[in-house]
């Protein structure tokens, strides 16, 4: 797979000018580490658990992202939906979070939350009935259906994180943000490894795509550097566990 | 005047060209096995030369399409071209004769299609194409011939489904032509013929053998290895045999081994004499340069791999060395016929094996070849992806309906057996993505008029979707080996300085190589070692390395090929029966007797296995000699098996000839019937499919031809990966919520017989069952140390991805604890 192009002019990454900020901690779960100070933990599956709060966050779901690409002629198969509703329940009876954000691209066109099969919304109807849920609006659902239930927000301050779908140009301490779906790899005897990956330099984070269809981005793409000029920690979504990868093993793609 | 023109050429017509026009001229088609240099091409279409010198002298007379050739290379197109313009100018037939290829250019498509050729030379992709434009039947409608060349390296291959499809259809529409095959020879010529023709019987014209080829397995002088495949202990006695001939073609099984060849032979090259490469990576212009050099007898030897298999005659080529063993007999009798185009005249192959197990299937292969035993490809059944683009494309081209269509399959070959339930299946699979859960009817791709009961295409849309999709051939995706330079790279007397930017362009590689390229590793390619930067957009960046080092990443683990079963039942033959082992060097001999002292030496229908202990591990090792992919597929299943019985397998290698597992545990007590038991082909399989890389790329490829999924066109990536998806998503979801759904049945019937060799692995364990000869070893064996020297050692699913996670991982963790502070409260800028 293709994508764009790192910029040759520098290191996709310089050296840290200062130690190693956010140190990742082993939990029965998954990774936690501290983020602007809060306590956050990265699941294997893609969520975020702010269980101080008891926000679970989630990010580009991209819902109905087969029905979309078989409206243009490619028939994906119809259960990328409820393969990603079935994993975001398993999370929630595991976690039973006061509060579950929805961080933007829930859906991956206007209409398709109108054109959920029965199943599937029952099944979301019944996930938001479950806690407080909160809608982030997304580029790609800047408005929710009213037949879904649940608040709709641009941001929302949680604590010292701020959670909006698309992250800021400029600093922002805090921030939790999705949109950019970001992948890393690595590479080591003759093999490598492609996943999607939190990416962190503990002050602000871009969650991965929780959706089951959704691509991914490099971290190495220039897309990120803005985003993190200083040291940039992984966390690979891979083999069904979470592991953390130094900047210095990341590749970037073809 | 074709009496005339052969009578100044002091020419007559051989047995088998007449045969073939008298044939023809009774309106029959004919299946014509030939060896190479017997004047196949000639026979073909001597029948429609004929023909269409009794029209082409009537003045404006509206051409029409007489005869439709087609060649599974596309330069053999534009090589039969130049074969049929010379003699029909001499005759002063005035015809129109053409190639269509996909590098046509589209003015000249157009006006053939206004206003066809003659004699159209073209592939099967371009005759799928034609078959799914509008008006198709009309411009087949007054064809009287259809030409298949290299007909056996097609017909069981998912290209020759499509074109059995695309036959069936110019049945229906122009049902009085004739087909004319033209194949090598074959081990069954008759399922050929049943391919070719399938209401037609006593079609095969067999040409008279030309003289028998002379064979020699190399007895090196040099000590054979143990294992590997390079050939390098052999390679002085390969480039004086090169200097003693006049032109050599040098087979190998792999574009690395190409490459060490290449690079071995000009270490040793003191003559300077013209060697040169050519394999499928390398740049198109740099084989265009070595093809035209030995067109015109420039080289003195080409190393190449089965890029050159098929293809242009080249009549000076005295000589065939097939480095490594060749894997099968026919694959072998092809290779020999690319020495000397003139049949008379005996073709001079030598055989160089690389280790010893090598030397035992040359030795059973130079025997099949002097017995002309040829081992058959087995007979597949279609493919259910192939037939769902050939239905979209007839969607395309004009309505049909339904009914009709199943009896014009149902005549082929490969679709003989395809019951009428799953011909619906794939129909729904064309028009919604054929899923249990009704969501995408409105989406139809393909609609089904109320009134006439026919299906068309929905639109004009859905019809370029379809024509951009065509073929079989799923390309790995490649990426552009260039020298990078600038940065802190210098190459060639460049300055360092400046931001890293792409030079000189290498060839090509496959992606999946690279992207298990660290930046620093070394590898080979296009005859030199390089080191790998970095990526660049599709460019992988590399700079030259240190000529001398080995590279660090091997770019293959054994032959390409597996070995036949045709010859690994020769080779068990060999091994069994002490009394054939005089023949083999000495060497050879002797490693077969300490084997029988010190273990075993099974019977052919057995299966032997040995366990012994060896530095702190525990092995278990078999050989049962059928191949390295059915090999890989039990090493899997084993390791899983091994697992459950708390041996705790560490990882496996498997080679054409056997497999070696090693785990913590003593092996010595397991209850082997129990371990190699068939049963392990049904939940330890389904599940390994599960999360196989190899499953998971069949099923792309399935998904591709299918047409559920577009190809990636170039260009087309650049926008971003997020937008896109991965196959290996799509798989995971409907494997998990429609295990049945029709493409992943067509995706393990491609399995069974394809990269995972199911049907073969299936095949071994009945044969062994009960006839297992165990021998616990207190150390290795003689057999067991070639498997200890493979390089290609198989880490156990996944295992190797999780050490590198591991190894990042921990590192850093490890980092942590060694002393950096706890988190200050805000991150630092």
């Amino acid at each position: 797979m293709m994508l764009s192009r790192p910029n040759p002019r520098k290191r996709p990454f310089a050296a840290p000018a200062t130690p190693a900020a956010p140190i990742w901690s082993r939990t029965a779960m998954g990774l936690s580490f501290s983020l602007n100070g809060a306590v956050a933990e990265a699941l294997p599956e893609g969520a975020l658990w702010l269980k101080d709060f008891g926000v679970l966050i989630l990010s580009d779901l991209h819902l109905e992202k087969g029905a979309s690409y078989a409206r243009r002629g490619q028939m994906l198969p119809p259960y990328d939906t409820r393969a990603t509703l079935d994993r975001l329940a398993q999370v929630m009876a595991q976690l039973t979070p006061a509060i579950v954000v929805s961080l933007g691209d829930s859906f991956h066109e206007r209409r398709s939350a109108e054109q959920l099969d029965p199943a599937d919304l029952a099944q979301l109807q019944a996930l938001i009935a479950m806690t407080d849920w909160v809608w982030i609006l997304g580029n790609h659902d800047p408005a929710i259906p009213e037949h879904l239930a649940g608040a709709r927000a641009d941001a929302m301050p949680v604590g010292p994180l701020v959670l909006r779908h698309e992250p800021e140009a400029a600093p922002a301490p805090g921030e939790v943000a999705g949109h950019l779906h970001p992948c890393a790899k690595i590479a080591g005897h003759g093999r490598g490894v492609r996943a999607r990956c939190f990416v962190t330099d503990g002050s602000r984070l871009v969650m991965p795509a929780f959706g089951a269809f959704t691509g991914g981005l490099n971290i190495c793409d220039s897309a990120f550097a803005p985003l993190f000029p200083g040291r940039m920690e992984a966390a690979l979504l891979a083999q069904g566990g979470i592991h953390p990868v130094g900047q210095d093993r990341l590749i970037s793609d073809a | 005047m074709f009496a005339g023109w052969f009578a100044a050429r002091g020419w007559t017509l051989r047995e088998h060209q007449k045969q073939l026009l008298a044939r023809a001229m009774a309106g029959r088609s004919s299946l014509l096995i030939a060896p190479t240099g017997a004047g196949k091409t000639l026979a073909g279409f001597l029948p429609s030369l004929v023909e269409l010198a009794e029209i082409a002298p009537r003045p404006q007379r509206a051409h029409k399409l007489h005869t439709l050739y087609i060649s599974p290379l596309k330069a053999l197109a534009g090589d039969v071209l130049r074969n049929l313009t010379t003699p029909c100018a001499e005759m002063g037939l005035q015809l129109r004769i053409e190639t269509r290829t996909g590098d046509t250019p589209p003015s000249k498509r157009q006006r053939q299609r206004a206003n066809p050729p003659d004699i159209l030379l073209t592939t099967p992709e371009q005759l799928c194409l034609l078959i799914a434009s509008a008006h198709a039947h009309v411009f087949f409608a007054d064809l009287r011939a259809v030409i298949i060349d290299e007909i056996h390296a097609l017909a069981a291959t998912k290209r020759g489904d499509l074109t059995a499809l695309a036959l069936a259809r110019l049945q229906t529409w122009a049902p009085t032509h004739r087909r004319i095959g033209l194949s090598a020879t074959v081990a069954d010529p008759a399922a050929l013929a049943d391919w070719l023709a399938p209401t037609q019987n006593d079609i095969v014209v067999t040409a008279p053998g030309g003289a028998e080829p002379i064979v020699d397995v190399l007895d090196s002088g040099e000590r054979i290895p143990w294992a590997g495949h390079t050939g390098r202990h052999a390679m002085g006695e390969v480039y004086e045999a090169i200097k003693a001939h006049k032109t050599t073609l040098v087979f190998v099984n792999t574009r690395a081994q190409a490459e060490l060849t290449f690079q071995e032979l000009w270490r040793l090259n003191e003559d300077t004499l013209p060697i040169a490469l050519h394999h499928g990576s390398l740049d198109v212009a740099q084989r265009k340069r070595v093809e035209s050099a030995m067109g015109v007898g420039a080289l003195r030897a080409v190393v190449c791999t089965s890029t050159l298999d098929l293809g242009i005659d080249w009549g000076d080529v005295d000589l065939v060395i097939q480095m490594g063993a060749p894997k099968g007999s026919a694959r072998l009798m092809q290779r020999i016929g690319r020495a000397n185009h003139r049949w008379d005249e005996a073709s001079r192959a030598l055989l160089v094996p690389t280790n010893r197990f090598e030397v035992l299937e040359c030795r059973a292969a130079k025997d099949a070849v002097g017995e002309g035993a040829l081992d058959g490809s087995p007979a597949r059944a279609g493919g259910l992806d192939c037939l769902a683009q050939h239905i979209m494309g007839v969607a395309c081209s004009e309505p049909f309906d339904a009914e009709l269509l199943w009896r014009e399959i149902s005549a082929t070959q490969p679709y003989r057996d395809l019951d009428h339930l799953t011909f619906e299946r794939v129909i729904d699979l064309v028009a919604t993505g054929g899923y249990a859960l009704r969501a995408y009817d409105r989406y139809r791709r393909i609609v089904k008029d109320l009134k006439t009961g026919l299906w068309r295409a929905r639109d004009g849309r859905a019809a370029q979707q379809h024509r951009m999709n065509v073929g079989a051939i799923i390309e790995e995706p490649m990426l552009t080996v260039r020298y990078g330079y600038g940065g802190s790279e210098a190459v060639k007397g460049k300055s360092g300085k400046g931001p890293l930017r792409p030079g000189r362009k290498l060839g090509q590689i496959e992606e999946y190589f690279i992207e298990g390229l660290a930046p620093g590793d070394t590898f080979l390619f296009a005859g030199q070692i390089l080191r790998f930067i970095s990526l660049v957009e599709t460019d992988a960046l590399v700079a030259p390395a240190p000529q001398t080092q080995a590279p660090k990443i091997p770019s293959y683990a054994g032959g390409k090929f597996p070995l036949s079963t045709f010859l690994a039942d020769r080779v068990r033959q060999i091994i069994s029966n002490p009394e054939k082992w005089p023949a083999l060097p000495v060497q050879v001999r002797e490693w077969l007797a300490l084997q029988k002292r010190a273990s075993a030496i099974a019977k052919p229908n057995q299966l032997l296995v040995e366990t012994f202990p060896r530095a702190g591990k525990y092995y278990l090792v078999c050989y049962p000699f059928d191949g390295r992919l059915a090999h890989q597929t039990l090493g899997m299943l084993l390791t899983r098996r091994l697992e459950r019985a708390g041996k705790k397998p560490m990882g496996f290698v498997a080679s054409d000839y056997a497999i070696s597992v090693w785990g913590l545990e003593p092996m010595g007590d397991l209850d082997l019937g129990d371990l190699f038991h068939p049963d392990m082909l049904g939940d330890d399989l389904e599940s390994w499919l599960a999360e196989s890389a190899l499953m998971k790329r069949t099923f792309r490829a399935c998904a591709i031809i299918a047409g559920l999924i577009e190809r990636r066109s170039p260009g087309a990536e650049k926008s971003g990966r997020q937008v896109t998806f991965s196959t290996d998503l799509i798989y995971d979801v409907l494997r998990s919520h429609e295990p049945d759904h029709v493409l992943l049945q067509a995706a393990r019937a491609d399995a069974a017989g394809g990269l995972l060799d199911i049907s073969r692995l299936s095949d071994l364990l009945a044969r062994i069952k009960g006839r297992i000869v165990h021998k616990d070893l207190a150390v290795i064996s003689p057999f067991a140390v070639p498997l200890m020297l493979e390089v290609g050692r198989e880490p156990i699913f996944g295992a190797a991805e999780e050490a590198i996670l591991r190894e990042a991982g921990e590192g850093m963790i490890a980092e942590a604890r060694a002393g950096h502070q706890p988190l200050p409260d805000s991150a630092p800028a």
